[in-house]
Protein backbone atom coordinates (compact mmCIF):
# COMPACT_ATOMS: atom_id res chain seq x y z
CA UNK A 1 0.00 0.00 0.00
CA UNK A 2 1.11 3.41 -0.63
CA UNK A 3 1.01 6.32 1.73
CA UNK A 4 -1.89 7.83 0.68
CA UNK A 5 -3.58 10.50 2.51
CA UNK A 6 -6.53 8.75 3.62
CA UNK A 7 -5.41 5.45 4.52
CA UNK A 8 -5.63 4.93 8.76
CA UNK A 9 -2.71 3.05 10.09
CA UNK A 10 -2.26 0.83 12.90
CA UNK A 11 -3.07 -2.31 11.27
CA UNK A 12 -6.32 -0.91 8.98
CA UNK A 13 -6.91 -0.68 5.68
CA UNK A 14 -8.43 1.97 3.30
CA UNK A 15 -12.06 1.09 4.56
CA UNK A 16 -10.85 0.58 8.04
CA UNK A 17 -11.10 -3.33 8.27
CA UNK A 18 -8.27 -4.56 10.05
CA UNK A 19 -5.24 -6.24 8.17
CA UNK A 20 -3.56 -9.62 9.21
CA UNK A 21 -0.27 -7.97 9.77
CA UNK A 22 -1.78 -5.01 11.46
CA UNK A 23 -4.20 -6.76 13.52
CA UNK A 24 -1.27 -8.66 15.56
CA UNK A 25 0.22 -4.69 15.66
CA UNK A 26 -2.90 -3.87 17.02
CA UNK A 27 -4.37 -6.12 19.25
CA UNK A 28 -0.38 -5.55 20.98
CA UNK A 29 -1.58 -1.93 20.96
CA UNK A 30 -4.56 -2.90 22.88
CA UNK A 31 -6.61 -2.61 19.56
CA UNK A 32 -6.65 1.19 18.66
CA UNK A 33 -6.10 2.72 15.63
CA UNK A 34 -4.61 5.83 15.12
CA UNK A 35 -4.86 9.17 12.74
CA UNK A 36 -4.04 9.13 9.55
CA UNK A 37 -1.23 11.18 7.50
CA UNK A 38 -3.50 14.02 6.49
CA UNK A 39 -4.73 14.37 10.24
CA UNK A 40 -1.10 14.48 11.02
CA UNK A 41 -0.25 17.18 8.43
CA UNK A 42 -3.37 19.38 9.73
CA UNK A 43 -2.72 18.79 13.42
CA UNK A 44 1.08 20.20 12.49
CA UNK A 45 -0.11 23.11 10.42
CA UNK A 46 -2.85 24.27 13.24
CA UNK A 47 0.19 23.94 16.14
CA UNK A 48 2.40 26.10 13.97
CA UNK A 49 -0.23 28.50 12.97
CA UNK A 50 -1.79 28.81 16.67
CA UNK A 51 1.86 29.80 17.77
CA UNK A 52 2.70 31.96 15.08
CA UNK A 53 -0.25 33.65 16.70
CA UNK A 54 0.67 33.60 20.03
CA UNK A 55 3.72 35.29 19.53
CA UNK A 56 2.48 37.73 17.36
CA UNK A 57 0.14 38.56 19.48
CA UNK A 58 2.94 39.19 22.46
CA UNK A 59 4.33 42.19 19.91
CA UNK A 60 1.09 44.15 19.76
CA UNK A 61 1.13 46.26 23.17
CA UNK A 62 -2.85 46.81 22.65
CA UNK A 63 -3.78 43.58 22.80
CA UNK A 64 -0.76 42.76 25.68
CA UNK A 65 -2.45 45.46 27.75
CA UNK A 66 -5.89 44.69 27.34
CA UNK A 67 -7.26 42.08 29.83
CA UNK A 68 -7.70 39.60 26.71
CA UNK A 69 -4.12 38.41 26.69
CA UNK A 70 -3.35 36.24 29.38
CA UNK A 71 -7.31 34.66 28.73
CA UNK A 72 -6.18 34.62 25.04
CA UNK A 73 -2.60 32.63 25.25
CA UNK A 74 -4.01 30.06 28.16
CA UNK A 75 -7.50 29.31 26.09
CA UNK A 76 -4.30 29.01 22.81
CA UNK A 77 -2.03 26.88 25.40
CA UNK A 78 -4.80 24.92 26.27
CA UNK A 79 -6.00 23.76 22.76
CA UNK A 80 -2.63 23.20 22.02
CA UNK A 81 -2.37 20.57 24.55
CA UNK A 82 -5.36 19.04 23.65
CA UNK A 83 -4.55 18.42 19.73
CA UNK A 84 -1.48 16.75 20.71
CA UNK A 85 -2.73 14.73 23.55
CA UNK A 86 -5.85 13.45 21.36
CA UNK A 87 -4.06 13.39 17.93
CA UNK A 88 0.02 12.41 18.70
CA UNK A 89 -0.62 10.86 21.47
CA UNK A 90 -3.99 8.93 20.14
CA UNK A 91 -6.15 9.80 22.88
CA UNK A 92 -9.10 10.06 20.94
CA UNK A 93 -8.37 7.13 19.53
CA UNK A 94 -8.00 4.97 22.47
CA UNK A 95 -9.72 2.52 24.76
CA UNK A 96 -12.66 4.55 27.08
CA UNK A 97 -10.37 3.31 29.62
CA UNK A 98 -7.05 4.49 28.74
CA UNK A 99 -9.09 7.96 27.95
CA UNK A 100 -10.56 7.79 31.68
CA UNK A 101 -7.19 7.34 32.71
CA UNK A 102 -5.64 10.23 31.48
CA UNK A 103 -8.62 12.69 31.48
CA UNK A 104 -9.70 11.88 35.28
CA UNK A 105 -6.58 12.51 36.60
CA UNK A 106 -6.23 15.43 34.61
CA UNK A 107 -9.33 17.42 35.58
CA UNK A 108 -8.09 16.38 39.73
CA UNK A 109 -4.91 18.14 38.58
CA UNK A 110 -6.38 20.97 36.92
CA UNK A 111 -8.93 22.03 39.91
CA UNK A 112 -6.55 21.18 42.66
CA UNK A 113 -4.44 24.41 40.67
CA UNK A 114 -7.05 26.10 40.25
CA UNK A 115 -7.93 25.84 43.75
CA UNK A 116 -4.51 26.27 45.05
CA UNK A 117 -4.17 29.39 43.00
CA UNK A 118 -7.93 31.29 44.02
CA UNK A 119 -6.05 29.98 48.06
CA UNK A 120 -3.15 31.98 47.72
CA UNK A 121 -4.45 34.97 45.74
CA UNK A 122 -6.85 35.75 48.72
CA UNK A 123 -4.16 35.26 50.97
CA UNK A 124 -1.36 37.37 49.14
CA UNK A 125 -4.50 39.92 49.13
CA UNK A 126 -4.83 39.77 52.74
CA UNK A 127 -1.43 39.89 53.53
CA UNK A 128 -0.96 42.51 51.19
CA UNK A 129 -3.70 44.36 52.63
CA UNK B 1 7.80 19.70 14.32
CA UNK B 2 9.60 17.40 16.55
CA UNK B 3 6.23 15.61 17.24
CA UNK B 4 5.32 15.11 13.67
CA UNK B 5 8.60 13.62 13.15
CA UNK B 6 7.62 11.23 15.68
CA UNK B 7 4.74 10.44 14.56
CA UNK B 8 5.86 9.64 11.07
CA UNK B 9 8.68 7.25 12.80
CA UNK B 10 6.00 5.35 14.51
CA UNK B 11 4.20 5.13 10.95
CA UNK B 12 7.06 4.12 9.56
CA UNK B 13 7.77 0.96 11.70
CA UNK B 14 4.24 0.32 11.77
CA UNK B 15 4.47 0.40 7.78
CA UNK B 16 7.32 -1.32 7.62
CA UNK B 17 6.50 -4.54 5.68
CA UNK B 18 4.53 -2.71 3.27
CA UNK B 19 5.53 -1.83 -0.59
CA UNK B 20 7.07 1.44 -1.19
CA UNK B 21 6.02 2.36 -4.47
CA UNK B 22 6.48 5.45 -4.82
CA UNK B 23 9.90 8.61 -3.73
CA UNK B 24 7.09 9.65 -1.12
CA UNK B 25 6.69 6.42 -0.03
CA UNK B 26 10.46 6.04 0.37
CA UNK B 27 10.20 9.17 2.61
CA UNK B 28 7.66 8.76 4.47
CA UNK B 29 8.47 4.92 5.02
CA UNK B 30 12.06 5.83 6.47
CA UNK B 31 11.90 5.54 10.31
CA UNK B 32 15.55 6.18 10.14
CA UNK B 33 14.74 9.42 8.36
CA UNK B 34 12.46 10.28 10.91
CA UNK B 35 14.02 9.21 14.05
CA UNK B 36 16.97 11.16 13.41
CA UNK B 37 14.93 14.63 12.12
CA UNK B 38 13.39 13.98 16.07
CA UNK B 39 16.67 13.18 17.73
CA UNK B 40 17.85 16.75 15.22
CA UNK B 41 15.13 18.83 16.55
CA UNK B 42 15.67 17.84 19.98
CA UNK B 43 19.39 18.43 20.19
CA UNK B 44 18.87 21.72 18.46
CA UNK B 45 16.51 22.81 21.37
CA UNK B 46 18.90 21.79 23.92
CA UNK B 47 21.65 23.41 22.24
CA UNK B 48 19.73 27.03 22.10
CA UNK B 49 18.29 25.91 25.84
CA UNK B 50 22.04 25.73 26.84
CA UNK B 51 22.55 29.40 24.81
CA UNK B 52 20.25 30.85 26.69
CA UNK B 53 21.07 29.47 30.28
CA UNK B 54 24.53 31.18 29.84
CA UNK B 55 23.25 34.53 28.17
CA UNK B 56 20.98 34.40 31.65
CA UNK B 57 23.96 33.42 33.74
CA UNK B 58 26.15 36.16 31.90
CA UNK B 59 23.86 38.66 32.66
CA UNK B 60 23.29 38.19 35.93
CA UNK B 61 20.30 35.70 36.47
CA UNK B 62 21.21 32.51 38.16
CA UNK B 63 19.01 30.02 40.06
CA UNK B 64 19.55 31.46 42.92
CA UNK B 65 19.31 35.37 42.27
CA UNK B 66 15.69 35.82 42.60
CA UNK B 67 12.36 33.86 42.34
CA UNK B 68 11.64 34.12 38.94
CA UNK B 69 15.25 32.79 38.58
CA UNK B 70 14.36 30.05 40.66
CA UNK B 71 11.25 29.60 39.24
CA UNK B 72 12.75 29.82 35.31
CA UNK B 73 15.95 27.41 35.84
CA UNK B 74 13.71 24.96 37.76
CA UNK B 75 10.96 24.51 35.41
CA UNK B 76 12.77 24.79 31.95
CA UNK B 77 16.24 22.72 33.47
CA UNK B 78 13.97 19.96 34.57
CA UNK B 79 12.14 20.17 31.02
CA UNK B 80 15.44 20.12 29.54
CA UNK B 81 16.60 17.12 31.36
CA UNK B 82 13.46 15.14 29.99
CA UNK B 83 14.08 16.62 26.56
CA UNK B 84 18.17 15.12 27.06
CA UNK B 85 16.47 11.70 28.25
CA UNK B 86 14.44 11.60 25.02
CA UNK B 87 17.30 11.76 22.94
CA UNK B 88 19.25 9.72 24.52
CA UNK B 89 16.12 7.29 24.44
CA UNK B 90 15.62 7.70 20.58
CA UNK B 91 19.36 7.21 19.81
CA UNK B 92 19.03 3.65 21.17
CA UNK B 93 15.97 2.78 19.21
CA UNK B 94 18.02 4.20 16.17
CA UNK B 95 20.71 2.10 17.27
CA UNK B 96 18.36 -0.79 17.01
CA UNK B 97 16.87 0.35 13.75
CA UNK B 98 20.36 0.31 12.24
CA UNK B 99 21.75 -3.47 14.27
CA UNK B 100 18.28 -5.33 13.01
CA UNK B 101 15.55 -2.89 11.71
CA UNK B 102 12.66 -1.75 13.40
CA UNK B 103 9.55 -3.65 12.61
CA UNK B 104 5.76 -3.79 13.10
CA UNK B 105 6.83 -6.37 16.45
CA UNK B 106 8.58 -3.04 17.65
CA UNK B 107 6.03 -1.15 17.27
CA UNK B 108 4.73 -0.88 20.77
CA UNK B 109 7.98 0.10 22.10
CA UNK B 110 8.25 3.27 19.45
CA UNK B 111 5.21 4.06 20.40
CA UNK B 112 5.54 4.54 24.31
CA UNK B 113 8.87 6.49 23.17
CA UNK B 114 6.39 8.34 20.85
CA UNK B 115 4.34 9.05 23.74
CA UNK B 116 7.26 10.14 26.36
CA UNK B 117 8.18 12.61 23.42
CA UNK B 118 4.93 13.90 23.23
CA UNK B 119 4.59 14.58 27.00
CA UNK B 120 7.53 16.05 26.53
CA UNK B 121 6.04 18.46 23.87
CA UNK B 122 3.25 19.22 25.94
CA UNK B 123 4.83 20.24 29.21
CA UNK B 124 6.15 22.63 27.12
CA UNK B 125 3.08 24.35 25.77
CA UNK B 126 2.73 25.07 29.11
CA UNK B 127 6.23 25.92 30.16
CA UNK B 128 6.08 28.13 26.60
CA UNK B 129 3.25 30.19 27.75
CA UNK B 130 3.25 30.28 31.31
CA UNK B 131 7.21 31.60 31.61
CA UNK B 132 8.02 33.23 28.07
CA UNK B 133 4.46 34.74 26.90
CA UNK B 134 2.48 35.40 30.11
CA UNK B 135 3.92 38.79 31.69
Amino acid sequence: MAHNDSAPKGGHDAHGTPTAEGGAHAAAHGAHAHPTWKQYKWVALILTVITGVEVWVYYVPSFVASKLFVPFLLIMSAVKFAIVVLFYMHLKYDARLFRALFTGPLIIAVVTIISLLFLFGHLAVRLGS
Amino acid sequence: MSSLAMVLALAAVENRNLPKVTTGDRILGSSKLWLWVTCILGATFLGFQSYEFTSFVHEGLSIRTNLFGSSFFTLTGFHGAHVTAGVIWLGTLLAIDYRRGLGPADAINVDIAALYWHFVDVVWIAIFTLIYLIR
